[in-house]
Parts: structure tokens; C-alpha cells; sequence
């Protein structure tokens, strides 16, 4: 098991957040996080449960408002655009949920085609059932078309949730705990999907993750969340071989135990 | 106005149990101001909205028709004996008709949609709620408000008339056997007998309870589910609430709208 090359990606950045604080009552999520993404890397957020990286991809998506602080994604500052301003964004964000979010009263084929009835009108009938079976065949599970959620595995689940998001042809993926709950080779086949994805639609993505394995195999670089803040950024030799304080127990607890 | 933006508005302040009852109905009403701008805009969701109906309709279909049924069975058996003291059975089919249309059709219906229908919605935006579903269509660009909230209200308030008058029908086809095993009356007769004093003003009033009732039992339903929290628990109570307040704002509903239809009754 190797880590990703930290490829020299282009300069630009996708995503730009600067001094961010959140907090939920008295209880302090985010205070002065930094943290850039720049195109077509895979970003891994690493970091215990309960130190706010999920609600840090929310913030980037508009589900959560962040307290104050800058968060620019594509070019557009997320809490000061229009309710509609911020759909049009979403559509260029994939959003990839932890419990894979599938519309459970819905097929396969109805929870990939609810998006894209909705916003891309332009396309034919035809044309949405090409797409769909595509995006079946890029997450490897074409023979699932017309199954209910409630009969697919969590692996499965996870997968349909990603085709899901993947079928807008977004430029940005967020992968919230990806391989959270599903056994290690059904995580190494979930991390191999999101290397494909970022091969294959050239996407730039954020992974939030506790997982090492996952962090090591998809991510171009690591950012860990700490204290509120990321603490350390850079690849996961930089951070993880050089006997760093913070990011050791870690490394420890995930490799050695 | 996205969810968080929404959730923002709702974090509960440290304002005590005036303020917080404030914050609360501030909140409902700026739901269901949502619904009006939301509701009648492009895009519409004319296919969701005519499941929905269907769904209404047909999962309420059944209780109402036995409910109904045996409502104007009953009614018409427990008036008989008062009105035989005055030898007025032959005003039984006028008086069912009466009451089932002015009042006994709408709240029937009203009362059971709500536990039906009310609960359904209740539980299932609950989940969806607890399950992402509904964030899920946010970063999918779609408006889940529209698509969730907006269809189902539109369809409650425009199912509800339709169910009250089918509960009516039914509950004169129950009283219509009860007249006909006692008195021997023909349906011919029974029927010309019922409507006869029925006004259009009987008529009105009840589509307008009815439209107000529907529309009630679904904003209170999609209210509780949107709003609902803590897993499990929280859809349970959503479920709950919108059974429970959706009952009491029929009876509310009701006595408001029989005080004011009966001004022009006089």
C-alpha cells in the first residue's frame, strides 16, 4: 500500500476558506481554520469524531452557515449569495453523504434520475437513461437498476449515493466518511471508485475520513483537523513519517492496533 | 432561503417559555408564508403532486367509507327515538342530511385525515430528515421544500373536499339503510327528502371547512417532519405532534368557521 504522488496540481483554487469559525451554542467547532483545494486533487480532511469535518464540508455546500470567516468556492462566497445563486453552485458540487442519503422510497434508477429530470430539462428521454446507466456502470453496479435502497448492501449504497452525485458532472466532490461502517475490502473497492472518479471526470474532492487506509490510498494531500483548526497540511509522508506529535497517535492507533 | 439559513432562525435563544412560544409561531408562519411563494412558482411538481393525491385519497379511502358509513347508520338510529316522541320520523333523512353535510362530513374526514394522513407525513419527513434525505436534495440543487412540502399541501387541501363529500354520500347510504329497514322508505324518496333543505350555502361552507382542514392537517404534518431531530425519537414525536395539534386546530377551525357561516345564515 503506497500513498498517492502529491502530483503538481495546477495553482488554482477551487476552494478557498479562510479564518472560519463555527461553533453550535457555547461548543466551538471551527475557530480560524484554513484550508485551500486546489483543481483536480483529492484533499483528505483527517480527523477524530466530533471535531467538525463534516460540518466543515456543510459549510462549503450551504447546508450550514458558517459564524464568520471566508468560504470561497468556484469563485463564489457561499453565505452571501442568493438562495438561487447557491442551487446553480450546488449543481457544480457532488455531494457524497456518510449514510449515502438515498431517497428510500425510490428505485435505483428514480434516485439518479431525481436530479437530473430537475436540472438538466435539455436532455432527452433517452439521453437521462444513457447517463444513468453509465453512471451504473462507472460505480460497477448496472445489474441494480430497478432494486429499492432497502435491498442493496452498505457498500452498494454508498455507491449508488456517489453515481447519484456523480450524474451532474459536478467539478468538485465531497465524500463524507466514505468507508465509515463497510468491512476493509469493501473500503478498498469504495477508495479505488474514488480514484476512478477523479481519473476518469476530473474532479477536485475533499475526503473526510478517520479512515488512514482510505487517507493513504486516495489522497493527494492531508490536512488534519485539530483543536478546531488544521493543524497540518502536506502529504502523508510529510505528516505521518516524521514523528510529529500530534499526527502520531494516530498513525499508531489506526496502523499498529 | 436555505435549510441552515432556516435552522439559524430556529436555534432556540435563552428567552424563556413566552419567547420561545414566539420564536415558534414566528416560525410557523414564516413556513407557511414559504409555502405561498413556493407553492404557486416554476418550476411545479405536477407529477408529485398528483401521487400525492392519489396517495391522500386512496390511503384515507377505506377508514372514511367504513367510518362514514356507520356514522349516518348510527346517527340516524339514535335520533329516531326523539323525533318519533314528536311523530317527525319522516324529517330523519333531512336532519342526517343536514348534519352530515353541514358539520359531521367535513370534521369526520377532517379527524381522520389527520390521524391518517397527518401522521404519514409527519413520520415520513421525519425520516427523511434524520436520514439526510432532505439535505441530500438541497446539494442536489433541488428544492426540497418545493418538491416535499408544497406538493403535499396542495394536495391534502384539494383531496380533502373531494373525501368530505365521498364521506357525506356515505354516511347518507348508511342512514338511507337504516330508513329503509325501519320506515320501508325508498331511496327515490330518502334522497329528495335529505337534499331538499340542503342550501348552497350548506354546501360552501363545508368545501371551505374542508379546504381549511386539509390544508391544516398537511402544513402541520410537513411542519413537525422538516422540523424534526434527535433519530428515532424525533420522528416518533413528529408523527405525534402532527396528529395531536392538527386534531386541535380542526375543532378550533371548526367552531370559528360555524360561528361565521352562520352569519350568513341569518
Amino acid at each position: 500500500m503506497t500513498a498517492k504522488d502529491m502530483t503538481d496540481f495546477s495553482a488554482e483554487k477551487v476552494i478557498e476558506i479562510k479564518a472560519l469559525n463555527k461553533a453550535f451554542g457555547s461548543y466551538q467547532v471551527l475557530e480560524g481554520a484554513n484550508l485551500d483545494l486546489y483543481k483536480g486533487e483529492n484533499l483528505v480532511v483527517l480527523g477524530k469524531s466530533g471535531t467538525g469535518k463534516s460540518v466543515l464540508i456543510k459549510i462549503i455546500v450551504g447546508l450550514l452557515r458558517p459564524d464568520s470567516g471566508l468560504v470561497n468556492v468556484l469563485g463564489h462566497k457561499v453565505d452571501e449569495i442568493s438562495y438561487q445563486e447557491l442551487l446553480d453552485l450546488r449543481l457544480r458540487i457532488g455531494f457524497s453523504f456518510q449514510n449515502s442519503a438515498l431517497y428510500d422510497s425510490m428505485t435505483v434508477r428514480d434516485n439518479l434520475e431525481f436530479p437530473l429530470v430537475r436540472n438538466r430539462k435539455d436532455l432527452t428521454k433517452p439521453e437521462v437513461n444513457a447517463l444513468i446507466e453509465e453512471m451504473l456502470d462507472a460505480v460497477g453496479l448496472a445489474q441494480t437498476i430497478n432494486q429499492m435502497p432497502s435491498e442493496l448492501s452498505g457498500g452498494q449504497r454508498k455507491r449508488i449515493g456517489i453515481a447519484r452525485t456523480l450524474i451532474l458532472k459536478p467539478e468538485i466532490m465531497l465524500y463524507d466518511e466514505p468507508t465509515a461502517g463497510l468491512d476493509p475490502i469493501t473500503s478498498k473497492e469504495i477508495n479505488k471508485l474514488i480514484n476512478d472518479v477523479q481519473e476518469r471526470y476530473h474532479t477536485s474532492a475533499i475526503v473526510i475520513t478517520h479512515d488512514l487506509t482510505c487517507a493513504k490510498e486516495v489522497g493527494n494531500r492531508v490536512a488534519m483537523l485539530m483543536e478546531r483548526r488544521f493543524e497540518r497540511q502536506g502529504s502523508f509522508e510529510d505528516i505521518f513519517n516524521s514523528g510529529d506529535q500530534l499526527a502520531q497517535p494516530f498513525y499508531d492507533y489506526n496502523f499498529i492496533q | 432561503m436555505s435549510l441552515e439559513q432556516e435552522k439559524t432562525a430556529e436555534t432556540p435563544k435563552p428567552v424563556g417559555k413566552f419567547g420561545n412560544l414566539f420564536i415558534t409561531l414566528y416560525n410557523v408562519f414564516g413556513f407557511i408564508g414559504r409555502f405561498f411563494r413556493e407553492a404557486f412558482l416554476p418550476p411545479y411538481e405536477f407529477k408529485e403532486l398528483m401521487r400525492q393525491c392519489y396517495e391522500i385519497g386512496y390511503r384515507s379511502a377505506l377508514l372514511i367509507s367504513t367510518t362514514g358509513f356507520i356514522t349516518g347508520l348510527v346517527f340516524t338510529k339514535q335520533s329516531r327515538p326523539s323525533l318519533s316522541e314528536f311523530g317527525a320520523t319522516s324529517w330523519l333523512p333531512s336532519l342526517v342530511g343536514i348534519a352530515l353535510l353541514r358539520t359531521l362530513a367535513p370534521l369526520l374526514t377532517g379527524l381522520i385525515a389527520a390521524g391518517k394522513v397527518g401522521s404519514s407525513i409527519g413520520a415520513e419527513l421525519g425520516s427523511m430528515k434524520v436520514s439526510e434525505q432532505i439535505d441530500a436534495m438541497e446539494v442536489s440543487a433541488t428544492n426540497p421544500f418545493k418538491f416535499l412540502v408544497a406538493t403535499r399541501v396542495l394536495a391534502a387541501t384539494i383531496t380533502m373536499p373531494i373525501l368530505t363529500f365521498y364521506t357525506a354520500m356515505v354516511g347518507m347510504l348508511g342512514a338511507l339503510l337504516n330508513v329503509s329497514v325501519n320506515e320501508g322508505t325508498s331511496a327515490t324518496t330518502f334522497f329528495q327528502s335529505a337534499l331538499e333543505n340542503i342550501t348552497y350555502l350548506d354546501i360552501i361552507a363545508s368545501t371551505v371547512k374542508a379546504i381549511i382542514f386539509g390544508f391544516t392537517i398537511a402544513i402541520v404534518g410537513c411542519y413537525q417532519g422538516y422540523h424534526s431531530s434527535k433519530g428515532t425519537e424525533g420522528v416518533g414525536k413528529a408523527a405525534n405532534s402532527a396528529v395531536v395539534t392538527a386534531m386541535f386546530l380542526i375543532f378550533v377551525e371548526e367552531v370559528v368557521c360555524v360561528q361565521i357561516f352562520s352569519l350568513f345564515n341569518t
